[in-house]
């Protein structure tokens, strides 16, 4: 089954928009791209705010088409913005059964999953950001959607508020197994949410497909903008060391990680920064780096006039290294050049 | 003050309260318009609201007396409707003021609606709420307080008006004699107790229907 099918352009001003993309039907796809990139254009033609040219599907059903357009209110998207934007002259009752009296949902176990009884009767002017955005939440998810859209819904709320409502955002993609579009800039919330990423850049797609991939792909580099670049590696808990460490499986052999993450055969995803992974030539002896893995250069690509970002291969798994020019020279590090990657810091994806 | 005194007062409530209901509708969708629109027309259609504010309540009453008797187009079909003049009629009265107190109903709305925005209609429709039940279930009620000014001032600047009533309107006690001609009728015979009563009434009325605005809008600022 697809998800939404999308070839559309868009221009206002000076900017211009151009995306062809399939998503997928199911998961959370980040829609990552440093600020201007055209994140919240796409969701809002998405959503039928504002017309594209071209063409959207989403399933069966065309959305925009030359000639036809269905209205937003016909699309059963359900948009989180930034900002919660709850109605203000209603309660939080009223503005739950708002989204439920419209679309038949039961508000009852919506409440209950999202904890939300105690907030029923208060006023949405006196609710805390993260209260009123989990509030959004639940009216989002009683509209009944095909297709969920968040634009930034953790960018207004300081450190704890994201603590409280990323577990919920993990808990909707698990369990409702309805595709969600999630634009966010922050590579740690896209580290732990997206199954797919959607990267862009100046209204163009720079990389497309699920998020390990996307991550190590040379192409998505210049969407994480001024923020850190790094790899996901996907795995599993095998187990805890007698000193404390944790275990952690992977295609290309194990990591360990200084604290426990879960029970044996939990998956995880880790994040290693691109700079926190060293490159040497052959195996480093002496080292009090504790991840030292055997790895293949895939490809070498240019980030700035002194910096290339390596990636290495290693058994499928896919890692970013930040090297000098200097560096990829003398250790003549091209496409397929066996070496070690040395991670000096690896870390739970988590925001 | 007689019980003669008293009738031009019902008249004049009575219009005033027609007006500001027909007003209150039919603001809605030009202010709407005028909040959201992005069109090349839209200062043009604000000059033209704005208006009445600016111009001579004469020019308008002269213009308008013009425009509505029964040698126009519309002055003959409300002629040929109900056999009588839309001019020196209740009628007659109603329509003049449902111009002239256009932009007191129109700008308290407009404002209201620019300051909503887009974000709750957007909001709306992402719970599945179509344009119409959109502005009618977010926008309206979240433009109460520009509702209430606008009936507000809509009200008391009807109560108050006469240029315009004496040009369209004349003299006719129980027709078209509101209380403003009465009043300066009063002078003109210099019947100073008579027009005393009526205009202390006058001011009573303004400043409660006022003070009840503002305090209205008091409360609903402190929540």
């Amino acid at each position: 089954m697809t998800g939404l099918d999308l070839d559309i352009r868009h221009s206002r001003g000076d900017f211009s928009l151009a995306v062809q993309a399939a998503l997928p039907a199911s998961g959370l796809t980040a829609v990552f791209g440093p600020s201007g990139a055209g994140k919240s254009t796409l969701l809002r033609l998405v959503a039928g705010f504002e017309r594209a040219e071209g063409r959207i599907a989403f399933g069966d059903q065309v959305w925009s088409d030359q000639g036809h357009f269905v209205p937003p209110h016909r699309r059963r998207v359900a948009t989180v913005f930034q900002e919660p934007r709850l109605f203000a002259h209603l309660d939080v009752r009223g503005n739950l059964s708002y989204a439920a009296r419209r679309s038949g949902a039961e508000i009852a176990p919506v409440v209950r999953d999202l904890g939300l009884e105690p907030l029923l009767p208060r006023r949405t002017g006196g609710l805390s950001g993260g209260e009123a955005q989990r509030v959004a939440l639940a009216r989002a998810l009683l509209t009944r959607p095909r297709l969920i859209l968040m634009d930034e819904p953790l960018s207004a709320l300081d450190q704890a508020r994201r603590a409280e409502i990323l577990p919920l955002v993990e808990g909707l993609r698990d369990r409702l197994g309805l595709p969600i579009l999630y634009v966010s800039h922050s590579v740690g919330e896209v580290a732990r949410l997206a199954t797919h990423v959607l990267a862009m850049v100046q209204g163009h797609v720079a990389s497309l497909g699920p998020a390990e991939d996307v991550f190590a792909n040379s192409a998505a580099a210049v969407a994480f903008g001024g923020e850190e670049p790094g790899s996901l590696i996907a795995a599993r808990v095998i187990g805890m060391t007698d000193d404390g460490l944790c275990r952690l499986g992977f295609a290309g052999g194990e990591i360990l990680l200084p604290e426990p993450v879960g029970p044996k055969d939990a998956k995880v995803r880790v994040f290693v920064r691109a700079r926190d992974v060293m490159i040497a030539a052959a195996r480093p002896e002496g080292l009090s780096a504790l991840n030292i893995l055997p790895a293949v250069v895939h490809a070498v690509g240019q980030v700035n006039a002194a910096s290339s970002d390596v990636i290495l291969d290693m058994n499928g798994s896919r890692v970013r290294a930040r090297v000098t020019h200097r560096s990829v020279r003398n250790l003549e590090l091209s496409p397929g050049r066996a070496c070690h990657a040395i991670l000096k810091s690896v870390a739970l994806a988590r925001d | 003050m007689t019980a003669g005194d008293l009738a031009p007062f019902w008249l004049t409530l009575r219009l005033a309260a027609i007006v500001t209901a027909i007003l209150l509708v039919a603001a809605t969708p030009l202010a709407w318009w005028l909040a959201h629109s992005k069109s090349r027309m839209r200062p043009m259609i604000e000059a033209v609201t704005a208006m009445p504010l600016v111009l001579p309540p004469t020019v308008l009453g002269f213009y308008l007396l013009v425009a509505l008797n029964p040698s126009t187009p519309l002055g003959g079909l409300w002629m040929n409707a109900t056999g009588t003049s839309l001019t020196f009629s209740f009628a007659g009265l109603v329509v003049a003021s449902l111009i002239y107190s256009l932009p007191f109903a129109v700008q308290p709305l407009q404002a209201a609606f620019a300051e909503i925005g887009r974000k709750p209609i957007e909001a709306a429709a992402s719970c599945g709420a179509g344009p119409l039940d959109a502005f009618m279930s977010v926008a309206v009620p979240l433009a109460r307080r520009g509702y209430l000014a606008a009936a507000v001032l809509t009200f008391a600047h009807t109560l108050g008006e006469f240029g315009v009533v004496l040009m369209v309107g004349g003299n006719i006690p129980g027709q078209t004699k509101t209380v403003a001609i009465a009043i300066y009728e009063r002078v003109e015979v210099l019947d100073y107790p008579a027009a005393h009563g009526m205009s202390a009434l006058l001011v009573a009325l303004s400043f409660a229907a006022l003070y009840l605005l503002f305090r209205t809008n008091r409360r609903e600022a402190a929540g």
